[in-house]
């Protein structure tokens, strides 16, 4: 409180941050909830338990969820390569990592689905090579995801990495550790909380993800159709109840989803003594 | 002396492995493994982008920007971003300048409560302006009896753009703000300085790299959204189609040069918002 | 067991960090590193644990040959100088380390580990603590940990990096005593590296002082004290007052009680205890007067100033005991009359 009373303006910047924020964001996203008060819970849980909306909450939580394990295994080693190894063209590399938060969605969503449709040039090849279809498919939604979620993970382990006191590998060796007993005993540990929370970060946005997606999903009911393009089909329908009831619950999910994941970091970091 | 150092030199330049190296195989692995995967996931992208745009020479890919529909949505695009990236600014820096500067109860939540139209998926950040301002919604029938357009018109382009965009400024502006602490002003002040010329003298040529970053970022993704946009919209051509919109709508009608050519001008603004990015980096890492 | 260093040079870029080392620490011995910073110490500490590795030249642990050799397989223990405690582990598990990483074979069963680390935290008498986490420890606790785990793996060699540079003054001054005397305990040849002269010569049986990537001397903390080899050496190792052999000088001290002899240099080193100070007789022609003093507890450092022909003049710092000063009932201002005991001459 020693600050407010030399320092000025805390009535009018405090004023006009509760004022703009109740106005942009508070009272807009309340009115999801006011909506969803119209329906009767029985109304609300037939909307929910609906199969083909049961559907799109698996397409949509289970491919951010493989799409995000996957990106945090590269974006592990991607974060890796930049903090420990020189090579050239490191920094070109590590200024285009954030590419994907730089590119609109609908540009990722459109270069996607050439690349990887059927005719497309990795598409042709996995397909003449593998047999495996990803564009149009539940595998295209997962590796949309994957380039959306990559920056999250790299961004938040490299940080961490970098900081990460060597003397402790050096430690660890001089005891006579191999080499990846280090990494496994060492490194790891000190560096897991770090990758979960980029797994989070990529999780809850691959959930939500529509522009990179829907052009790569081939939006097949009960096969590749994900929860936001339902949401907007219901509004299309003018099915307002039901795309207010879902929007809902996904955002309750995903929130869920984000609170246990920030708890079980916290958890780990203090079994690990950091907090 | 000489036959004690001569068998020395033969090993010389014996090299160990650190205890911090890894082994060579490991690294070439590793190295490759991550230049694979982003080249694939990367470059292939943006070089995707310039062949399709210009597959059929350059003559189409001007007529595909200059065409009046490409046209309007670039207005429209740039309109938005006009609207929203001041606003969110002076919002940037009012919060940020109440949360660092002074202590109240419900400070933490406030912080939490700003960031939370990056956990909200974009799709809803529209869908809940087409609840509150749609024809259904909770002030469908005013706005019809006054004739006023918001959903499927620009004020709904601009509301959404707003929300989606909202904590781009602050969130660059309250952890710096916090950890250069305010003796700096309070020496201004206490020298005899206005609250405002404090501000514009000492706070402002402090954060002022950080507020541009934000300020980049926030446009990259006015101009940028899809989702919310997409929502609100009504993808009426000429009218309320964003340039990503537009992109959309050429992509699903075939037209490949149109679709591309309007994702060439976005991913530019990708990569110029990435160079900027890296130099405003360099700035800061070399002031702090 | 004792350590080799031969022939050892090790530059970064254009600078010589050492420069053609050798050196011979024998069995059992506690030996200080001793330089000022940026001298090379850290650098051949590093390397004699494989943690860094040399240009040229070759280190042999009781006669093997252990150049190539990873820093895992040289049955070293090091201590760094932040202790490097991993932050993920408890007390215990930090000390248990070393024994559980080693190869199945070797490995000593669970029950074994516990008795060991508890035996070594009962050493650094930390036992209390088995179960925190480093960051819930003090610093001279973290020190004590450190040292416990690199003693787990029963290491031939006991390397630490500015053992007490972290530390508090008055915790410091507790952990010197109490490594000197776990040292006389377990006898495991050490070395540490430190640029603090009082700490070499209160810890080790052995002082090598090390200058710009050379060593200027080596031997016990008295020989170098007493005779030391050179003027770095001289200056660096305790206080000294330096005067320069010219025409002046040479005559004050040959009044002082000194006979000077060009043949052994050009620069007299005089050490402030070896400068006996007394109230000058009235008819003394003494021209040094008493400026100031200053009590270093037991001791009291006095301030002496001698005016020269030129107008200038020279400061110079004598040390005598408390009673002995007090005796002497002196003021400032007093003249007094020196006597130099001692003297070291080098050539500048």
């Amino acid at each position: 409180m020693r600050q407010s009373n030399i320092m000025p303006g805390f009535g009018q910047t405090l004023g006009f941050t509760l004022f703009y924020l109740a106005l942009v964001v508070l009272i807009p996203l309340s009115t999801l909830i006011f909506m969803s008060f119209k329906l009767s819970l029985s109304a609300y849980i037939d909307i929910i338990t609906n199969t083909r909306v049961l559907a799109a909450f698996r397409v949509s939580f289970g491919a951010a969820l493989i799409a995000a394990a996957i990106a945090s295994f590269f974006g592990f080693i991607i974060a890796w390569v930049l903090v420990r190894y020189p090579f050239s063209g490191k920094k070109l590399v590590d200024a285009f990592i954030d590419l994907p938060f730089a590119l609109p969605t609908a540009v990722a969503g459109i270069v996607m689905a050439t690349i990887f449709q059927p005719s497309g040039f990795l598409g042709k090849l996995l397909i003449d090579g593998f047999g495996v279809q990803v564009a149009y498919r539940p595998l295209g939604i997962v590796v949309a995801l994957i380039f959306i979620s990559i920056p999250f993970v790299v961004r938040t382990v490299e940080p961490v990495l970098k900081e990460f006191d060597s003397a402790m590998e050096e430690a660890a060796s001089s005891l006579g550790a191999t080499r990846l007993q280090v990494f496994n005993k060492i490194i790891l540990p000190n560096i897991f909380p770090s990758v979960l929370t980029g797994f989070a970060l990529a999780f809850a946005r691959g959930v939500g993800e529509y522009g990179s997606v829907i052009f790569i999903a081939g939006n097949q009911p009960y096969v590749s159709e994900i929860v936001p393009l339902l949401i907007i089909t219901k509004l299309e329908q003018y099915e307002y109840e039901a795309a207010t009831a879902i929007a809902l619950t996904m955002l309750l999910v995903s929130f869920l989803l984000l609170l246990v994941i920030n708890l079980l970091n916290r958890w780990m970091r203090q079994r690990s003594g950091q907090l | 002396m000489n036959a004690l150092v001569q068998p020395v030199k033969q090993f010389k330049k014996e090299q160990i492995q650190h205890a911090t190296d890894d082994p060579r195989w490991v690294r070439y692995t590793l190295i490759s493994v991550s230049l694979s995967f982003i080249l694939l996931f990367l470059f292939l992208p943006l070089g995707l982008v310039i062949s399709k745009a210009f597959a059929s020479g350059w003559q189409a890919y001007w007529d595909a920007l200059s065409e009046p529909d490409a046209q309007a949505a670039i207005r429209l695009t740039v309109l938005a971003a006009f609207i929203t990236v001041p606003l969110n600014t002076i919002f940037g820096l009012a919060s940020a300048w109440a949360i660092t500067r002074f202590e109240f109860p419900g400070k933490s939540l406030l912080t939490t409560l700003i960031d939370l139209p990056f956990s909200v998926s974009p799709v809803i950040s529209g869908v809940i302006f087409v609840l509150l301002f749609g024809a259904q919604g909770w002030f469908g029938e005013w706005l019809i009896a006054h004739d006023i357009k918001v959903i499927f018109a620009v004020p709904g382009i601009v509301l959404a753009t707003l929300f989606v965009t909202f904590p781009f400024v602050a969130r660059e502006l309250i952890p710096l703000m916090q950890e250069m602490g305010s003796e700096e002003e309070e020496a201004a002040l206490s020298l005899g300085a206005s609250g405002w010329t404090t501000f514009i003298k000492v706070s402002l040529p402090n954060i002022k790299w950080a507020l541009l970053y934000g300020v980049l970022l926030c446009n990259a993704r006015a101009m940028g959204e899809f989702g919310a946009v997409s929502v609100v919209s009504g993808h009426i051509r000429g009218i309320t189609n964003t340039l990503p919109l537009h992109v959309e709508t050429s992509y699903n009608e075939y037209n490949s040069v149109a679709a591309f050519a309007g994702a060439s001008i976005l991913a530019g603004l990708a990569i110029v918002t990435l160079v900027l990015k890296s130099f405003l980096e360099w700035k800061q890492g070399r002031r702090l | 067991m004792s350590i080799l260093i031969e022939n050892i040079s090790k530059h970064f870029g254009q600078f010589a960090a050492l420069d053609h080392i050798n050196l011979e620490i024998p069995d059992g011995e506690l030996v200080a590193l001793l330089g000022p910073s940026g001298c090379g110490k850290t650098t051949l500490l590093r390397i004699i644990a494989g943690l860094e590795s040399a240009d040229e030249g070759r280190i042999f642990l009781s006669g093997e040959d252990k150049t190539g050799h990873h820093v895992s397989r040289r049955g070293i223990g090091f201590v760094f100088q932040h202790y490097a405690l991993f932050r993920h582990m408890t007390v215990f598990d930090n000390v248990a380390f070393g024994l559980r990483v080693k190869d199945k074979k070797e490995r000593p069963s669970e029950t074994d580990i516990a008795k060991k680390v508890h035996n070594l935290l009962e050493l650094v008498q930390l036992d209390w603590l088995h179960d925190r986490f480093p960051d819930q420890l003090s610093g001279g606790q973290r020190q004590r940990i450190a040292l416990a785990r690199a003693l787990a793996v029963e290491p031939s060699v006991l390397l630490l990096d500015e053992p007490f540079g972290a530390l508090d003054a008055s915790v410091r001054k507790d952990l010197r005593q109490w490594l000197r005397n776990l040292h006389k305990e377990l006898h495991v040849t050490s070395i540490f590296v430190t640029h603090d002269q009082e700490e070499a010569m209160e810890v080790a049986s052995q002082v090598v002082v090390l200058n710009k990537g050379h060593i200027e001397q080596q031997g016990a903390p008295a020989d170098i004290y007493d005779h030391p080899a050179n003027a770095f050496v001289s200056k660096f190792i305790g206080q000294t007052n330096v005067l320069n052999l010219n025409e002046d000088n040479v005559i004050w001290l040959k009044t002082a009680g000194i006979a000077v002899d060009d043949s052994k240099g050009n620069v007299a080193h005089i050490r402030p205890h070896d400068i006996d100070v007394k109230k000058a007789d009235a008819d003394s022609d003494s021209p040094v007067t008493l400026k100031d003093w200053q009590h270093l507890g037991s001791l009291i450092r006095v301030e002496l100033y001698r005016p020269q022909d030129n107008g200038s003049g020279t400061y110079l710092f004598a040390e005598m005991p408390n009673e002995r000063f007090k005796l002497l009932q002196l003021n400032r201002g007093d003249r007094v009359a020196l006597h130099i005991k001692h003297a070291h001459w080098f050539n500048s």
